[in-house]
Protein backbone atom coordinates (compact mmCIF):
# COMPACT_ATOMS: atom_id res chain seq x y z
CA UNK A 1 0.00 0.00 0.00
CA UNK A 2 1.30 3.41 -0.61
CA UNK A 3 1.86 5.11 2.58
CA UNK A 4 1.18 8.69 1.00
CA UNK A 5 -2.26 9.53 1.41
CA UNK A 6 -3.38 12.05 -1.04
CA UNK A 7 -6.29 12.83 -1.83
CA UNK A 8 -8.18 15.04 -3.52
CA UNK A 9 -11.43 17.26 -2.83
CA UNK A 10 -13.45 19.03 -5.38
CA UNK A 11 -16.22 21.45 -4.35
CA UNK A 12 -16.93 24.77 -4.52
CA UNK A 13 -15.48 27.60 -2.87
CA UNK A 14 -18.88 29.91 -2.39
CA UNK A 15 -22.28 29.13 -2.89
CA UNK A 16 -25.55 30.69 -1.71
CA UNK A 17 -27.39 29.61 0.61
CA UNK A 18 -29.51 26.91 -0.17
CA UNK A 19 -27.63 25.99 -3.05
CA UNK A 20 -26.81 21.99 -3.77
CA UNK A 21 -23.26 21.73 -4.30
CA UNK A 22 -21.57 18.41 -5.90
CA UNK A 23 -18.50 17.09 -3.81
CA UNK A 24 -15.90 14.77 -5.46
CA UNK A 25 -13.89 13.16 -3.65
CA UNK A 26 -10.53 10.80 -4.40
CA UNK A 27 -8.32 9.14 -2.18
CA UNK A 28 -5.03 7.35 -3.04
CA UNK A 29 -4.88 3.73 -2.20
CA UNK A 30 -4.14 0.44 -3.51
CA UNK A 31 -7.84 -1.46 -2.14
CA UNK A 32 -5.80 -4.75 -2.49
CA UNK A 33 -8.81 -7.16 -2.55
CA UNK A 34 -7.42 -10.17 -0.81
CA UNK A 35 -8.51 -12.03 -3.71
CA UNK A 36 -5.06 -11.64 -5.46
CA UNK A 37 -1.84 -14.03 -5.53
CA UNK A 38 1.48 -13.23 -5.61
CA UNK A 39 4.18 -15.32 -7.92
CA UNK A 40 4.83 -17.62 -5.59
CA UNK A 41 0.72 -18.27 -5.27
CA UNK A 42 0.68 -17.20 -2.01
CA UNK A 43 -2.28 -14.61 -1.32
CA UNK A 44 -1.84 -11.09 -0.49
CA UNK A 45 -3.84 -9.95 2.63
CA UNK A 46 -6.66 -7.81 2.33
CA UNK A 47 -5.86 -4.01 2.59
CA UNK A 48 -8.65 -1.76 2.05
CA UNK A 49 -10.61 1.45 3.12
CA UNK A 50 -13.85 0.48 4.64
CA UNK A 51 -15.23 3.72 5.67
CA UNK A 52 -15.91 6.77 4.59
CA UNK A 53 -17.52 9.45 6.24
CA UNK A 54 -18.27 13.66 5.32
CA UNK A 55 -19.38 15.75 8.24
CA UNK A 56 -20.38 19.90 7.30
CA UNK A 57 -19.69 21.75 10.39
CA UNK A 58 -19.38 18.97 12.61
CA UNK A 59 -22.64 17.11 11.60
CA UNK A 60 -22.52 13.98 9.33
CA UNK A 61 -23.81 14.59 6.13
CA UNK A 62 -22.87 11.73 4.42
CA UNK A 63 -21.16 8.40 4.95
CA UNK A 64 -20.57 4.92 2.98
CA UNK A 65 -18.87 1.41 4.03
CA UNK A 66 -16.50 0.46 1.19
CA UNK A 67 -15.97 -3.64 0.36
CA UNK A 68 -13.20 -4.74 -1.78
CA UNK A 69 -15.34 -4.37 -4.95
CA UNK A 70 -14.40 -0.61 -5.13
CA UNK A 71 -11.47 0.16 -7.59
CA UNK A 72 -7.74 1.37 -6.30
CA UNK A 73 -7.92 4.94 -5.61
CA UNK A 74 -11.52 5.46 -4.38
CA UNK A 75 -13.84 8.03 -6.04
CA UNK A 76 -16.92 8.93 -4.71
CA UNK A 77 -19.28 11.91 -5.85
CA UNK A 78 -22.22 13.12 -4.09
CA UNK A 79 -24.01 16.58 -3.17
CA UNK A 80 -25.69 18.36 -0.20
CA UNK A 81 -27.10 21.59 0.68
CA UNK A 82 -25.05 24.64 1.16
CA UNK A 83 -26.55 25.43 4.75
CA UNK A 84 -23.98 27.58 6.32
CA UNK A 85 -20.23 28.76 6.09
CA UNK A 86 -17.88 26.27 7.09
CA UNK A 87 -15.69 23.62 6.94
CA UNK A 88 -16.66 20.03 5.27
CA UNK A 89 -14.06 17.25 7.03
CA UNK A 90 -13.86 14.17 5.00
CA UNK A 91 -12.64 11.21 6.53
CA UNK A 92 -11.44 7.92 5.62
CA UNK A 93 -10.61 4.85 7.76
CA UNK A 94 -9.21 0.98 6.71
CA UNK A 95 -7.28 -2.01 7.13
CA UNK A 96 -3.87 -1.59 9.45
CA UNK A 97 -5.01 1.66 11.15
CA UNK A 98 -5.04 3.31 7.76
CA UNK A 99 -6.52 6.94 8.30
CA UNK A 100 -6.65 9.59 6.69
CA UNK A 101 -8.63 13.11 6.57
CA UNK A 102 -9.21 16.25 4.43
CA UNK A 103 -11.31 19.34 4.93
CA UNK A 104 -12.62 22.04 2.55
CA UNK A 105 -13.93 25.48 3.20
CA UNK A 106 -16.84 26.88 1.88
CA UNK A 107 -18.62 30.32 2.17
CA UNK A 108 -22.06 31.04 2.26
CA UNK A 109 -24.20 33.78 1.28
CA UNK B 1 -9.66 -21.51 -22.70
CA UNK B 2 -12.30 -24.23 -22.26
CA UNK B 3 -14.40 -24.01 -19.77
CA UNK B 4 -13.27 -27.71 -18.09
CA UNK B 5 -9.70 -25.66 -17.71
CA UNK B 6 -10.87 -22.42 -16.61
CA UNK B 7 -11.35 -23.75 -12.98
CA UNK B 8 -8.47 -25.90 -12.67
CA UNK B 9 -6.03 -22.68 -14.17
CA UNK B 10 -7.79 -20.23 -12.76
CA UNK B 11 -9.43 -21.40 -9.53
CA UNK B 12 -11.03 -17.71 -8.31
CA UNK B 13 -13.55 -18.20 -11.16
CA UNK B 14 -14.95 -21.01 -8.57
CA UNK B 15 -15.25 -18.51 -6.41
CA UNK B 16 -17.86 -15.85 -7.60
CA UNK B 17 -20.50 -14.86 -5.88
CA UNK B 18 -23.63 -16.24 -6.78
CA UNK B 19 -27.07 -15.05 -7.74
CA UNK B 20 -28.20 -17.03 -4.78
CA UNK B 21 -25.34 -15.78 -2.23
CA UNK B 22 -26.41 -11.83 -4.04
CA UNK B 23 -29.95 -12.81 -3.11
CA UNK B 24 -28.43 -13.66 0.43
CA UNK B 25 -26.85 -10.32 0.93
CA UNK B 26 -29.90 -8.50 0.27
CA UNK B 27 -31.66 -10.52 2.57
CA UNK B 28 -29.28 -9.51 4.78
CA UNK B 29 -30.14 -5.75 4.47
CA UNK B 30 -33.14 -5.54 4.24
CA UNK B 31 -34.05 -8.68 6.85
CA UNK B 32 -37.93 -9.52 6.73
CA UNK B 33 -39.29 -5.98 4.58
CA UNK B 34 -40.19 -6.48 1.07
CA UNK B 35 -38.67 -4.89 -1.72
CA UNK B 36 -40.64 -2.94 -4.43
CA UNK B 37 -39.05 -2.59 -8.09
CA UNK B 38 -38.93 0.94 -9.22
CA UNK B 39 -37.59 4.49 -8.19
CA UNK B 40 -33.85 3.52 -8.41
CA UNK B 41 -31.77 4.02 -11.25
CA UNK B 42 -28.43 2.21 -12.04
CA UNK B 43 -25.88 3.51 -14.55
CA UNK B 44 -23.04 1.39 -15.51
CA UNK B 45 -21.82 0.96 -19.53
CA UNK B 46 -23.85 -2.24 -20.63
CA UNK B 47 -20.45 -3.34 -22.36
CA UNK B 48 -16.76 -2.46 -20.03
CA UNK B 49 -13.58 -2.91 -21.38
CA UNK B 50 -11.83 -3.32 -18.53
CA UNK B 51 -13.85 -4.37 -15.04
CA UNK B 52 -10.83 -2.75 -12.48
CA UNK B 53 -12.78 0.42 -12.86
CA UNK B 54 -16.45 0.76 -13.88
CA UNK B 55 -18.26 3.73 -13.41
CA UNK B 56 -21.29 3.54 -11.43
CA UNK B 57 -24.00 6.04 -10.86
CA UNK B 58 -26.99 5.26 -8.61
CA UNK B 59 -30.27 7.98 -8.58
CA UNK B 60 -32.98 7.56 -6.15
CA UNK B 61 -36.37 9.04 -7.33
CA UNK B 62 -37.18 10.77 -3.71
CA UNK B 63 -37.85 14.56 -2.93
CA UNK B 64 -34.87 14.10 -0.18
CA UNK B 65 -37.20 16.67 2.50
CA UNK B 66 -37.20 16.32 6.18
CA UNK B 67 -40.01 13.86 6.05
CA UNK B 68 -39.43 11.88 2.72
CA UNK B 69 -35.68 10.51 2.09
CA UNK B 70 -33.52 8.35 0.82
CA UNK B 71 -32.03 7.02 3.91
CA UNK B 72 -29.36 4.35 2.89
CA UNK B 73 -28.36 2.60 -0.94
CA UNK B 74 -26.72 -0.33 -1.15
CA UNK B 75 -24.61 -2.10 -4.19
CA UNK B 76 -24.59 -5.91 -4.71
CA UNK B 77 -23.21 -7.43 -7.04
CA UNK B 78 -24.29 -10.60 -8.51
CA UNK B 79 -21.26 -12.15 -10.24
CA UNK B 80 -18.35 -10.70 -7.94
CA UNK B 81 -15.82 -12.87 -5.48
CA UNK B 82 -18.02 -10.88 -2.44
CA UNK B 83 -21.95 -9.37 -3.00
CA UNK B 84 -21.62 -6.45 -1.55
CA UNK B 85 -19.73 -3.37 -3.63
CA UNK B 86 -20.69 -0.41 -1.31
CA UNK B 87 -23.43 0.96 0.88
CA UNK B 88 -24.12 4.66 1.03
CA UNK B 89 -25.76 6.40 4.00
CA UNK B 90 -27.35 9.67 3.99
CA UNK B 91 -29.98 11.66 5.03
CA UNK B 92 -31.93 14.73 3.35
CA UNK B 93 -29.27 17.49 3.60
CA UNK B 94 -27.70 15.25 0.69
CA UNK B 95 -30.18 17.18 -1.44
CA UNK B 96 -30.08 14.63 -4.62
CA UNK B 97 -29.90 10.52 -4.52
CA UNK B 98 -27.20 10.48 -6.88
CA UNK B 99 -23.78 8.97 -6.39
CA UNK B 100 -21.17 8.06 -8.24
CA UNK B 101 -18.05 5.79 -7.68
CA UNK B 102 -15.96 3.50 -9.24
CA UNK B 103 -16.33 -0.19 -8.86
CA UNK B 104 -14.36 -3.38 -9.89
CA UNK B 105 -16.85 -6.40 -11.91
CA UNK B 106 -15.04 -9.58 -12.53
CA UNK B 107 -17.79 -10.98 -14.48
CA UNK B 108 -20.00 -10.03 -16.76
CA UNK B 109 -23.05 -10.04 -14.27
CA UNK B 110 -26.34 -8.41 -13.07
CA UNK B 111 -25.70 -5.28 -10.37
CA UNK B 112 -28.35 -4.43 -8.01
CA UNK B 113 -29.07 -1.44 -6.16
CA UNK B 114 -30.98 -1.74 -2.81
CA UNK B 115 -32.68 1.96 -1.35
CA UNK B 116 -33.41 1.97 2.31
CA UNK B 117 -36.26 5.28 2.67
CA UNK B 118 -36.88 7.04 5.86
CA UNK B 119 -40.18 5.29 6.30
CA UNK B 120 -38.66 2.16 6.36
CA UNK B 121 -39.48 0.78 2.72
CA UNK B 122 -37.07 -0.77 0.13
CA UNK B 123 -36.84 -0.02 -3.61
CA UNK B 124 -34.67 -1.98 -6.05
CA UNK B 125 -33.42 -1.80 -9.77
CA UNK B 126 -30.58 -3.67 -11.01
CA UNK B 127 -28.44 -2.84 -14.21
CA UNK B 128 -26.25 -5.83 -16.14
CA UNK B 129 -23.42 -5.43 -17.77
CA UNK B 130 -20.85 -7.59 -20.56
CA UNK B 131 -17.08 -7.60 -18.83
CA UNK B 132 -14.96 -8.47 -21.50
CA UNK B 133 -11.14 -8.14 -19.44
CA UNK B 134 -12.27 -9.16 -15.74
CA UNK B 135 -10.82 -7.06 -12.58
CA UNK B 136 -7.95 -8.63 -11.99
CA UNK B 137 -7.71 -11.48 -9.28
CA UNK B 138 -4.70 -13.43 -9.58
Amino acid sequence: MTQTSRTLVTMPATAKKGEVIDIRIIVQHDMESGFRHTELGELIPRDIIREFVCTYNGEEIFRADLHPAIAANPMIMFSTIATESGTLEFNWKGDNDYASSTSGKITVT
Amino acid sequence: MTIVGASTLYPWLGAQATEAEATQAIKQIVGASKIRSGRVTLDIPPLVENGNSVVLKVSVQSPMTLDDHVRAIHIVAEGNPLPNIVSFHMNHRAARAVVTTRVRLSDSQRVWAIAQMNDGSYWQGFAATLVTLAACTE
